[in-house]
């Protein structure tokens, strides 16, 4: 590598060597007892410690005898609240009787109340409490007295159930909800030896974030109701996976019994996700089993209904329909970065086309520019958080669309006051939550809002995928970066757009953010590829194949996972696919399977390896989690079309794949040119109108939180937002129902009174009662009516 | 129950206080339970929603301290001090009596809510052992009967002055007023001190 | 010779002693206007010679402590007055606060101007209304006669019935709006107290001899005392006494000759055994009537002088029974934060009723002490060290009435005996 690199351990590290058990070790200034003896393999027993959490020294188990300088400490001390000091002595309980000791009274007086039901309990087998009551206890207790009780289990929510009997009292859970999430909805409440967890009675613990608190409880006390009783540790198969919900791209672990999914826990990557991960993340994944899944492939038959028919028949059926056809390919933005090769790769060679397109939602011309000249290739990335100097959003609501970078920031802001300013029409709750600057702006002015901005090279400008939204926002914000040289960092809400950008499945680009426009570009990937030649134009965007679609320019369309209800004007969508020769690749029936000529059933996550890349480009690679599965991955089907077309991509494997995206090499070339567009404003309005300001909240009606009723629970309850003015004007306060309505049609909520831009009215987009695309085929900034209903 | 303008200005009074509003939260709970005798759950919403916490972050504290009752005591609520010193010379007598008397057990209520009973820890007057308090006021050198004479006062309406505090008792709600840090103007009622305050100072003069 | 010194205490038979009229009539608010005057540097150097420590019971140089807030840090300083008393036996701020509240108010202008802060926050337990009163009506007065609200600013905080907020850094959170919890140590509060910003934290009498100190200076302050343990202090005597109250009086007076000056031990009875600092430092026995009550006297006799509240029990009073009513207090009291207190004193309740009521071994007194050993230095603050002073002195002094019990299968005392009014009213 010839570029220079910033090195992160280049800055000096003052280093402290201390003596524990007898062996010495050199550690960072700053480093805890406890963890300098990790790195000598030496573990102190200890509950309420934990590495991300602030030390608390509550729970007492991990006391130690210490010496500095020659004078010992009096009594033991907390190894998870001392840092390492020079000539510092620790003798742990494997050299100090003293140490040992009072270790085991404490484990002996943790035991004093525990229920000790561990046969009935979820933690058992996994359960820190198990495991060092054996290492550090005695095999009999000398308690005869009569134990605390407590009713149990209570639910603090849909999802999360608490057991006090079994808690330990270390405020891991309490600590995280503060700390990391920010939503200090469960704390210790009452005093003493009745000092429990809990909730405001009218509060539930409706955090994004709960069910950390369920994987670090070091004891059965905080448990999931959706794996409650569900299947020991020992029996599960674990495989490391990653998650496909967005593009935070936590690394996550996958446990399966007998071929089933029973739970999801957040992995561990310092780099990425830490050690957390959102509720839906970890709580939604029935959607692979809740729903009837296509098991065979279909065909539709001279009579017009789909039949079943054999993978051969299916497959030739495919191939006929497209050979020689004008062919288009929409590849929604949850295909892995291989199978988004493959969809990329089947287009250019098996249908002769650059007409591909992987954002299936709303969009522009102006962002297929954005993502071509700015994004793709781009390396702005979570340490850019830790050390910016300044974290603009635009058209991005962390919490909501990307829940780990929101912690990042938190994290920043909680640490060392970090400035956030977010440019938005609503202050979100998570914004609130960051102490951020509210830029109030009306949905269409975001513009300047962001040209106003002064930023740095240390910036960082997050711009979310609704920036397409508002006409000329991302050329503001490319302006915007070229002027301060703050970096940008887009952060799409699906897991597999940037993987999908970076395969080229968008019509401007070549795998490897090659413009198709370059020949030099075209001649790299032909060459790789083994084609003479690969099509020169550009392709079509989503809209303009669907229009082409509509208007006969095109005769088919491969569809993979695609919702034509996550776009505006679905109805063209579906009369587009109605008209032409569709071939769709799903994993259970939906809207397309309806219009579908040849429908081919695939893989759905849990039953294929991959990977994605999250939003800073970085490959999050899973394996099969489900080993016998049978169903096989997209690119593995696409390849077989193309094997009938007579026109291979030589794609039958993942691991195929994966190694030509590896040899695509850096494209050293131009990138695209990014040409700026004027931005119109905000719309005017007059009387009831209102601007619609919305976005899709976490858990909402997505189809991959299908079947997970615990998970819903929790969502944020439907309201539509409007400012004080408005709500004096229309007479309304909170609770009253507002109907929101265009030509289209109306959504009708309850009004909740916030700060909002006096011109706009907030819906979430995709919520219990509110889809505003279904209902309205309204997007940001479009005009609606508002009145008290 | 909705808080009156009047309330609500006194509670920024309270917040104001302080450099850091979080501060207040003590306060404004003795002054929410002025107004409705304990800390209702409209009490711990309003005052989360006037410092800008979370409504569990509100009803952390307000459990984890003995004076913010959860549930309504009586017009005259009894503590009877049971901490060793007082027990051992009394209370412990004084607070069976008093239970049997007025038909309640620890915590409990008398059925016209006038009077409420509640067994407390050392309160900072040993030398007046046993000791008493109603309303947290003091009643020094309690007896048996005089607690039950006390109680009975309670009960009648006309409840006897505390024998170190102002010139009559005032009611519960009232005193959590001047928890709050209300001024009711009764601060120069009452002793200076009692006997037992003043004997060194006493024997001292004496030459002692 | 007296063996009293009413400093404190010198004009609080006057009926008005509380007002700022009776405070300034005997040269009130002249000590802050003297310090006001000085150097801050140079009051704090004062206070240091002048040997006065901590009266909350830690004995703390309270002119060293003012000295660790940094100096010209161009932070925000705080003095928080500790007035949660609290401590089973102690009684002595709160009179002291009902009959002059304004020397409290002098001595928090004269500290404030020493450390440089611009604010004081007198934390009181909730449990004492009208010392509420007294105390507010006091600041209100103050700042009506121009002492406070010119650069100095004093703010009551009443409590709510927790003696864990008695520990300084727990009363800090206390009045950050917290639950009363300890903090971690270090950052200590000189560096990181109330809002993060350096802290002074000192118990009211500590505040309250201040001005005196001030007005006299700190060689009449030396002049009283012992050696190491300077000046006057309140001494609080009750229980079965002839005569309970308060004795100001050099550090170092012993119970006998407090005794002997209030006039001894109830009429007929004899002592058995007495706190010299509350309930959390080692009872001490007959045995102890002639050990100085100074910090190092009483530490020396192997226990700690504490709030100096000298509770005395007669041969009539069950040691255990007194015992199994303090551990029940420390129960009640613990904050939960860590195991051994929270689960700690949970158990230790379970053993003493047991053993009061007869029921148990000997091996059951090994096993409450091998408790207290596990309890005792790992717990996070000294609520719980505190739990296990009476539990394990006790035995110490009176294990053959421990073992009584089991012989006898029960208490072998009789409460009533130990009543005031035995024989009376019960």
């Amino acid at each position: 590598m010839t570029t220079t690199q910033e090195n992160p351990t280049a800055q000096a590290v003052e280093l402290i060597t201390v003596v524990i058990d007898g062996f010495e070790v050199s550690v960072p200034k700053g480093t805890l007892v406890i963890r300098a003896a990790e790195k000598l393999g030496i573990q102190i027993p200890r509950f309420c410690d934990h590495p991300l959490l602030d030390p608390v020294g509550a729970c007492r188990q991990c006391l130690v005898d210490i010496e500095i300088n020659g004078r010992a400490f009096p009594k033991p001390q907390a190894s998870c609240t001392i840092p390492v000091e020079p000539n510092m002595i620790v003798k742990t309980q494997l050299t100090s009787a003293v140490a040992e000791k009072a270790q085991r009274g404490v484990m002996e007086l943790l035991l004093v109340n525990h229920p000790l039901d561990c046969p009935v309990c979820d933690k058992g087998g996994e359960c820190p409490l198990q495991n060092q009551a054996m290492s550090t206890g005695n095999g009999e207790t000398r308690f005869e007295g009569v134990k605390r009780t407590f009713e149990k289990p209570v639910a603090i929510s849909s999802q999360v159930l608490l057991d006090r009997e079994r808690c330990v009292l270390c405020a891991r859970c309490t600590r995280f909800s503060d700390q990391i999430a920010g939503d200090p909805f469960i704390t210790l409440n009452e005093r003493g030896a009745l000092q429990q967890v809990g909730i405001y009675e009218n509060q539930p613990f409706e955090s994004y974030f709960s069910g950390n608190t369920v994987q670090i409880c070091p004891v059965g006390a905080l448990t999931g109701a959706t794996y409650r009783f569900r299947a020991r540790p020992f029996d599960l198969v674990s495989t490391p996976s990653a998650c496909e919900h967005c593009a935070s791209g936590c690394d996550m672990r996958t446990d399966v019994r007998r071929g089933k999914t029973l739970r999801r826990l957040a992995g561990d990557d310092a780099a990425v996700n830490e050690e957390w991960n959102c509720d839906k993340g970890r709580w939604a994944f029935k959607y692979v089993t809740a729903v009837d899944r296509l098991t065979t492939p279909l065909v539709r038959g001279a009579d017009g209904v789909l039949a079943p028919a054999s993978w051969p028949e299916a497959l030739a059926a495919a191939a006929a329909g497209l050979k020689g056809k004008r062919a288009a390919v929409l590849v929604g933005g949850r295909a892995t970065t291989e199978d988004a090769y493959g969809y990329s790769k089947f287009a250019r060679i098996a249908l002769g086309t650059n007409d591909i397109d992987f954002r299936a939602r709303v969009t522009t011309d102006e962002e297929r520019n954005f993502l071509s000249a700015k994004v793709v290739g781009s390396t702005t990335t979570y340490r850019d958080i830790d050390v910016a100097d300044h974290v603009v959003l635009v058209g991005f609501e962390p919490e909501e669309e990307s829940p780990i970078v929101f912690l990042r920031i938190n994290k920043q802001v909680r640490k060392r006051a970090l400035k956030v300013s977010a440019v938005a029409t609503k202050l979100s709750i998570g914004v609130d939550k960051l102490k951020a600057e509210f830029i109030k702006v009306a949905p269409g002015a975001e513009s300047a809002a962001v040209a106003a901005l002064s930023l740095t090279a240390k910036s960082i400008i997050l711009v979310g995928e609704r920036a397409s939204e508002s006409t000329g926002l991302l050329s503001a914000v490319a302006q915007l970066s070229d002027k301060s040289g703050a970096k940008i960092a887009w952060i799409p809400r699906r897991a597999g757009e940037r993987g999908a950008l970076e395969a080229g499945a968008l019509g401007a680009l070549l795998p490897g953010g090659r413009p198709v426009s370059d020949a030099a570009a075209r001649v790299d990937i032909a060459t790789l590829w083994g084609v003479s030649n690969l099509p020169t134009n550009p392709g079509r965007t989503t809209s303009e194949i669907v229009e082409a679609l509509n208007s006969g320019s095109l005769d088919a369309v491969v569809v993979g996972g695609v919702d034509p209800l996550d776009m505006v004007n679905s109805a063209e969508v579906l009369a587009a696919l109605k008209k032409s020769f569709v071939v769709s690749l799903e994993i259970a029936p939906s809207a397309v399977t309806d219009l579908a000529d040849v429908v081919l059933p695939v893989a759905a996550i849990t039953e294929k390896s991959g990977s994605f890349l999250n939003w800073e480009g970085r490959p999050r690679a899973f394996d099969s989690a489900v080993s016998d599965s049978l169903n096989r991955s997209d690119l593995r089907i696409l390849s077989a079309v193309a094997d009938q077309m007579g026109e291979s991509i030589m794609l039958g494997t993942v691991t195929q794949a994966a190694r030509e995206i590896a040899s695509l090499g850096k494209w050293d070339g131009a990138r695209a040119n990014f040409a700026s567009v004027t931005a119109p404003g905000a719309q005017k309005i007059s009387g009831n109108e209102a601007l619609l300001n919305s976005w899709r909240r976490l858990l909402d009606l997505g189809t991959m939180q299908k079947g997970e009723a615990n998970l819903a629970g929790t969502a944020r309850k439907s309201v539509a937002v409007i400012s004080p003015k408005r709500a004096e004007s229309l007479g309304v306060k909170d609770g009253d129902i507002l109907r929101v309505s265009n030509g289209h049609g109306a959504i009708s909520l309850p009004a909740l009174v916030e700060d909002i831009h006096d011109d706009a009215v907030w819906v979430p987009r995709n919520s219990f009662g509110t889809q505003t695309l279904i209902s309205l085929n309204a997007v940001h900034g479009d005009i609606v009516t508002v009145v008290k209903a | 129950m909705a808080y009156t303008p009047d309330q609500l200005q006194v509670m920024d009074a309270i917040i104001k206080r302080y450099p850091r509003s979080r501060s207040a939260i003590m306060p404004l709970l003795h002054y929410v339970q002025s107004i409705a005798g304990y800390v209702t759950n409209e009490g711990i919403e309003l005052v989360a929603k006037l410092l800008t916490l979370e409504t569990a972050e509100v009803s952390a504290v307000a459990t984890f301290y003995t004076q913010y009752k959860r549930k309504p005591v009586g017009e005259y609520h009894v503590g009877v001090c049971t901490n060793t010193l007082c027990a051992v010379m009394g209370g412990d007598a004084i607070f069976a009596a008093l239970k049997e008397h007025l038909g309640v057990e620890n915590d409990g209520v008398t059925a016209d809510g006038k009077v409420s009973l509640e067994h407390i820890e050392c309160n900072a007057a040993c030398d007046y052992a046993p000791v008493v308090m109603a309303n947290w006021e003091f009643y020094d050198n309690q007896d048996v009967s005089s607690a039950k004479e006390l109680v009975d006062s309670m009960r009648k309406g006309t409840p006897k002055p505390p024998t170190r505090g102002p010139n009559s008792l005032v009611t519960w709600k009232e005193a959590s007023a001047v928890l709050a840090g209300i001024n009711d103007g009764k601060a120069n009622e009452g002793l200076q001190a009692g006997e037992p305050t003043l004997l060194g100072l006493k024997l001292s003069k004496e030459g002692k | 010779m007296t063996k009293l010194a009413p400093v404190l205490s010198a004009h609080w038979d006057e009926k008005d002693s509380f007002t700022i009229a009776a405070y300034t009539r005997h040269g009130g608010y002249q000590a802050s206007a003297k310090a006001l005057a000085m150097d801050p540097d140079a009051v704090i150097q004062l206070v240091k010679d002048s040997g006065l420590r901590g009266r909350g019971g830690a004995g703390f140089p309270t002119g060293m402590k003012w000295g660790f807030i940094p100096q010209g840090d161009e932070k925000d300083h705080y003095l928080v007055v500790n007035a949660d008393e609290s401590e089973p036996g102690t009684c002595k701020d709160t009179p002291l606060l009902m009959a002059n509240p304004h020397v409290l108010i002098e001595g928090c202008i004269i500290a404030c101007h020493a450390i440089r802060a611009k604010h004081a926050f007198i934390y009181i337990r909730g449990e004492v209304t009208h010392v509420v009163r007294r105390l507010n009506q006091a600041i209100e007065d103050a700042y009506k006669a121009g002492h406070l609200g010119k650069g100095i600013d004093v703010v009551l905080h009443v409590g709510a019935g927790a003696y864990i907020c008695g520990e300084e850094t727990a009363l800090l959170d206390s009045l950050e709006g917290f639950r009363g919890q300890p903090r971690l140590r270090p950052p200590f509060p000189a560096i990181a107290g109330l809002y993060a910003r350096p802290t002074v934290v000192n118990n009211v009498e500590s505040i309250a001899s201040v001005p005196a100190i001030v007005a006299n200076g700190a060689e009449w302050y030396q002049s009283m005392g012992t050696e190491k343990s300077k000046g006057t202090t309140l001494y609080s005597l009750s229980g079965h006494v002839t005569n309970p109250g308060q004795f100001e009086a050099p550090l170092g007076i012993t119970l006998r000759e407090i005794l002997e000056l209030s006039g001894g031990v109830r009429a007929g009875h004899k002592l058995k055994f007495w706190t010299p600092g509350g309930s959390s430092t080692p009872l001490f026995t007959d045995a102890h009537l002639d050990t100085p009550l100074d910090y190092e006297g009483v530490s020396a006799a192997g226990s700690m002088l504490g709030t100096k509240a000298l509770q005395i029990f007669d041969e009539t009073t069950c040691v255990v029974r007194a015992v199994l009513r303090w551990t029940e207090f420390y129960k009640h009291e613990s904050c939960g934060k860590c195991t051994p207190c929270r689960e700690g004193t949970w158990w230790l309740v379970q053993i003493l009723r047991d053993l009061e009521n007869g029921v148990g071994t000997e091996d059951d007194l090994a096993k409450l002490l091998d408790l207290c050993d596990n309890i005792m230095g790992r717990s996070f603050c000294a609520l719980g060290d505190g739990a296990t002073s009476p539990i394990t002195s006790s035995i110490k002094y009176f294990r053959d009435e421990y073992i009584a019990h089991l012989t006898n299968g029960g208490c072998p005392f009789d409460p009533v005996k130990s009543t005031l009014f035995s024989g009376a009213n019960a």
